[in-house]
């Protein structure tokens, strides 16, 4: 699974960095880095990161492959 | 009527975040035809800023960057072929390896490219870089890691100072060459480049400003050295990143008859491609990067962003806008956005900073790096860019979404005197920068060629 983090939208509450802070890290006081792949034992607590951020910037899916169509 | 509209062949050329957007949101607004989404690169849809920031630090590697679809849009990926050409009276997308694709609609989300070093045997040296690609990204991230002796950034533009901004995280020493007067000054204007100037030197970063590369150097194996600077010196370096800004993908559209150019494919508030004589064409839609679209809050001129968010914004318009008629369709309107992380700060712009004769500190301050400032342009205001203050940004966006007055009457409880003090803007013409800019005011003639520069003052 893959995630991207609309950082337009994020505004820094961090609650992603609480839930899943092997995933989400701060880099200074509100910019947000995260691992875009995701790892099977972090999923679990990256969907709670994707349901508890406050606007909503997380998107978490699986990536396009082209082959199967 | 619309029923037709929902079926069909549709192809988009551009597999990135665009592209990818789009052919989700036509499955969404439920297209039951062909689709078929062409990509030059050999990978599927991948985000692309973490590839100056995660990626260089060393964080996440350059591959792992896939963007997670919203739903599969169950389209045929042709990934690894560039288009090569438009015929759009045989509605016909020409591939690179010969074969052609009929389409009903089209979608033009082609994007841009690095801006290369403009002498390409110094460009070829071993160690020369540009930052666009994930394959770009891969191979400096590996001479990152290999502990070179000192990079050069040429270009001070938001990728140069990102990646100036990972050697030093990493402990790299690093200069920066900028034709400008400060970093970031094409995108921020005066005041907020000179926040940015200090940042660099604090954190370490030799930063020479008012100088142009004139040479790349290389050893007798081909490998980069060091290069040659405008006022005599000579940088000792082991790794060149060229970051001059981007070039739009319009060259495969020579011949297609479309508002074509140098800052992108104009189309119009529904991101319906212009014909070559200002005629909008109804097949042929934009979208993204590639893209140069009115905006009614700038006076309806033209702008050509680099931008994630619109990228997203437009893509979802301009598929909503292919599968529905007439007073069904919507226009993009949405506010450019951006956002940079460098040197622990974190960026955010909304509006457009360039379209401004002053500025004025609305709340926080510059010895605090942490501040909201609000651009107006003729009284109203036009944008605001926050350091370390995100949350304050969508109360600034209110205000240009409303054209409120400038200065922005006091609302904040931190409001400092500065305030009430509106200083230029100090927005320099980009002719003189190294670094090319990320939002562009470019007129309002679809087939004019020049960018309009706003008197500053």
């Amino acid at each position: 699974m893959r995630i991207v983090v609309d950082l337009t939208r994020c505004q820094g509450y961090a609650q992603c960095v609480f839930l899943a802070p092997k995933v989400f890290q701060l880099h200074g006081e509100e910019g947000l880095l995260y691992s875009p792949a995701v790892p099977d034992d972090q999923l679990e607590r990256v969907r709670e990161a994707t349901a508890a951020c406050p606007v909503q910037a997380i998107l978490l899916g699986e990536e396009v492959s082209p082959d199967d169509r | 009527m619309t029923g037709d509209l929902r079926d069909g062949r549709i192809v988009i050329v551009g597999a990135s975040l665009a592209g990818l957007r789009a052919a989700e949101t036509l499955r969404e607004e439920g297209f039951t035809g062909s689709l078929t989404v062409v990509g030059d690169e050999p990978y599927p849809p991948y985000d692309r800023p973490p590839l100056s920031k995660q990626v260089l630090l060393g964080q996440v590697a350059a591959d792992t960057t896939g963007l997670p679809m919203r739903r599969n849009p169950d389209a045929e990926w042709r990934l690894g072929v560039r288009a090569s050409g438009l015929d759009g009276i045989g509605k016909r997308v020409m591939l690179a390896d010969g074969e052609s694709l009929p389409f009903d609609r089209l979608l033009i989300a082609t994007g841009t490219r690095a801006r290369p070093w403009p002498n390409p045997d110094e460009a070829a040296l071993d160690g020369v870089f540009t930052l666009r690609t994930r394959d770009d990204a891969a191979g400096l991230a590996e001479r990152l890691a290999a502990g070179p002796q000192r990079v050069l950034v040429i270009g001070g533009g938001f990728t140069g100072s990102e990646i100036a901004s990972a050697c030093r995280e990493r402990g790299i020493e690093v200069t920066l060459a900028e034709r400008g007067p400060a970093p970031l000054v094409g995108a921020l204007g005066g005041t907020l480049s000179k926040l940015a100037a200090a940042m660099h030197r604090n954190h370490g970063v030799d930063l020479r400003c008012g100088v142009t590369v004139t040479a790349l150097r290389g050893d007798s194996g081909g490998r980069f050295t060091g290069a040659e600077l405008s006022d005599g010196s000579r940088v000792e370096a082991d790794v060149c990143v060229v970051a001059l800004g981007a070039v739009r993908n319009v060259e495969w559209l020579a011949e297609a008859g479309l508002a074509a150019g140098p800052r992108g494919v104009t189309c119009d508030a529904g991101c319906r491609a212009f014909d070559m004589y200002g005629i909008v064409t109804d097949d042929v839609f934009v979208a993204g990067d590639v893209s140069r679209f009115p905006h009614p809050l700038f006076d309806y001129q033209l702008l050509s962003l680099e931008h994630w968010g619109n990228a997203v914004a437009q893509a979802e318009v301009a598929a909503h806008n292919m599968v529905n008629r007439g007073p069904l369709r919507r226009p993009h309107l949405a506010l450019p956005t951006f956002w940079s992380t460098q040197f622990g700060l974190n960026i955010k712009s909304v509006g457009v900073p360039t379209f401004s004769d002053h500025v004025a500190i609305a709340q926080g301050s510059l010895e605090e790096r942490r501040l909201a400032m609000v651009y107006g342009y003729r009284g109203r205001v036009t944008a605001a860019v926050t350091v370390d203050m995100a949350k304050s940004l969508e109360y600034y966006r209110h205000l240009i979404e409303t054209a409120a007055p400038f200065p922005p009457a006091p609302g904040a409880a931190d409001r400092p005197m500065a305030a009430e003090i509106p200083v230029p803007s100090d927005v320099p013409d980009p002719k003189g920068l190294s670094h090319g800019p990320t939002v562009a005011l470019t007129g309002h003639l679809p087939d004019r060629r020049l960018t309009v520069i706003q008197p500053s003052g």
